[in-house]
């Protein structure tokens, strides 16, 4: 098993607000699931910005895919993020474009050859369970279809991780559920998924692998849910 | 690229009214650089036809002998800015005369006009300071009564020739300018109306390159279609002032390619410049 993501004593601070990740130091194996958990304002979404290298830690180390954040080039973040799948808890689709479109626009953006944008576009919706509504515009989709496109988007350029910041965050039990189980699916054909959520019910369900981060700081790295269920009604 | 072309066509379909904004706007500044393009030309070529008339006219003194005659000719000959010479004996002076002032005929009978030298400088010695120099020397003769040039003349056309190449420059770099800032802002708007879709692009991963290119590519279409805009404008203007005013000059067509292709660069320069600072602000902001 072999490290894909490891953060080094990360810290983060802003000029304005002050630290917002503190030596922060982890790493992910190839094809793991984990669950990155916390209150808002934790560091969550912050962490997960570190990773897709929109910003640099102000101390320590962050290596992903074999760039780390201490050398890489700005040329070279759009190579890194070809290999991440990015899913966002607002989806994020052009409300202009079709469902198809929008996951095309992934390929696209890349310079992908066009012969095999549509038969990977229909591969995708397939995957995801929304082949049917390939044509559907975004306003036309329920919450939980939207983040399918958004996750069918995030796999467009085979990503070896999937980032997703709280992809549930805005769907019912229902949906939040198809997604979980969706996303469980992709981690079982290899890809590994880091899933931002404050869904405690979902991580004691599932028994996965959990950082927990409090104020910027990680204060637990493993499985001991009983643990997390006391500090988040401690904090509560 | 063809993605890149599918962008602007896109974003043509999308805001049509913005495009033709952008493009009227870059037509009119360089419509207006061209009207002035024209006037430069115009007054270009009409000093050169002015120019072409300047000569130095060297009176004689009365009962000059043929002798210092021959000796002032050589003299000028010397010179190696004169262009050509002619001597005007008295006799020939007085037909001339009759023959242009037909109405005075009978005034000039048995006038005596004095003989006299006109000489013509080459192109590029027509400016004062050769004219005057020349025409001391003409004053040095002994058989040289009065020399004679139209000193003011040739002066006034100098200024207005500096005056008019300094206008020109100072106009046309603001011309410039406005059109730069007026692309800039057209594609500042379009950069702030797709801001989502920007974000996303990097998102999954595109590149810089692949992000601004469409922007650019708009940028140069819109500053060329102005150009051409302005192009036809200016002919217009030129055709209405012939018809009705006096008959002016239009540009050759290699000053029209440059035109055209000029608004091509400004749309690039514009683009490119408000492209670069505010995709770094999108970006920050994401």
């Amino acid at each position: 098993m072999s490290g894909i993501l490891r953060l080094t004593n990360v810290s983060k601070e802003y000029p304005r607000s002050g630290a917002a990740l503190r030596d922060i130091s982890f790493e992910m194996r190839k094809g793991e699931f984990v669950f990155l958990v916390g209150h808002s304002g934790a560091g969550k979404s912050t962490l997960l910005k570190l990773l897709s290298m929109a910003e640099r830690p102000t101390t320590g180390e962050l290596r992903i895919s074999g760039f780390s954040s201490q050398s890489i080039k700005p040329r070279e973040i759009p190579i890194l993020r070809r290999r991440l799948g990015i899913v966002f808890q607002d989806f994020r689709l052009l409300p202009d474009r079709t469902a198809e479109q929008n996951v095309a626009f992934a390929l696209e953006v890349t310079g992908a050859p066009h012969a095999q944008i549509r038969p990977k576009v229909a591969r995708l919706l397939t995957q995801v369970g929304l082949a049917s509504k390939a044509t559907a515009f975004p306003h036309e989709l329920s919450g939980g279809e939207q983040q399918r496109v958004g996750i069918a988007r995030a796999l467009a350029n085979d990503p070896f991780v999937l980032l997703a910041d709280e992809p549930t965050g805005n769907l019912d039990d229902r949906a939040t559920h198809a997604i979980f189980l969706l996303l469980r699916e992709i981690n079982a054909q290899g890809t590994a998924v880091l899933m931002a959520t404050h869904d405690v019910a979902m991580i004691q369900r599932s028994n996965l692998r959990f950082l927990e981060l409090d104020h910027g700081e990680l204060v637990h790295d493993g499985t001991d849910v009983a643990r997390l269920l006391a500090d988040m009604r401690g904090r509560r | 690229m063809r993605l890149a072309l599918r962008e602007v066509f896109l974003a043509f379909k999308r805001a049509p009214l913005l495009a033709m904004l952008g493009i009227t706007t870059i037509a009119f500044s360089l419509f207006a650089f061209g009207l002035f393009g024209l006037v430069a030309i115009n007054i270009k070529s009409a000093l050169l036809e002015i120019e072409d008339r300047v000569e130095i006219r060297a009176f004689l003194i009365e009962g000059a002998k043929d002798a210092q005659v021959e000796e002032l000719m050589q003299g000028i000959n010397k010179i190696p800015q004169v262009a050509d010479v002619g001597y005007v004996s008295p006799d020939s002076a007085l037909q001339r005369a009759r023959a242009e002032l037909e109405e005075f005929r009978d005034v000039m009978e048995g006038a005596m006009l004095p003989g006299s030298v006109e000489l013509r400088l080459k192109e590029g010695a027509r400016d004062p300071e050769t004219v005057q120099a020349i025409s001391r020397r003409l004053q040095t003769y002994p058989v040289v009564e009065e020399v004679r040039y139209g000193r003011e003349w040739v002066e006034k056309l100098y200024r207005i020739r500096n005056i008019a190449g300094i206008a020109g420059s100072v106009l046309g770099t603001v011309f410039a300018l406005v059109a730069i800032i007026i692309i800039g802002s057209t594609i500042r708007m379009a950069i702030l109306a797709r801001t989502k879709e920007i974000e996303i692009m990097r998102l999954v991963g595109a590149t810089n390159t692949f992000v601004r290119l469409p922007y650019l590519i708009d940028g140069t279409l819109k500053g060329l279609a102005g150009g051409a805009i302005a192009a036809l404008l200016s002919w217009a203007t030129v055709q209405l002032v012939s018809k009705n005013l006096m008959t002016a000059q239009f540009f050759n067509a290699d000053q029209v390619m440059l035109g055209i292709a000029a608004g091509g660069v400004l749309g690039l320069v514009g683009s490119w410049l408000s492209v670069g600072r505010h995709l770094r602000r999108v970006w920050r902001d994401a």
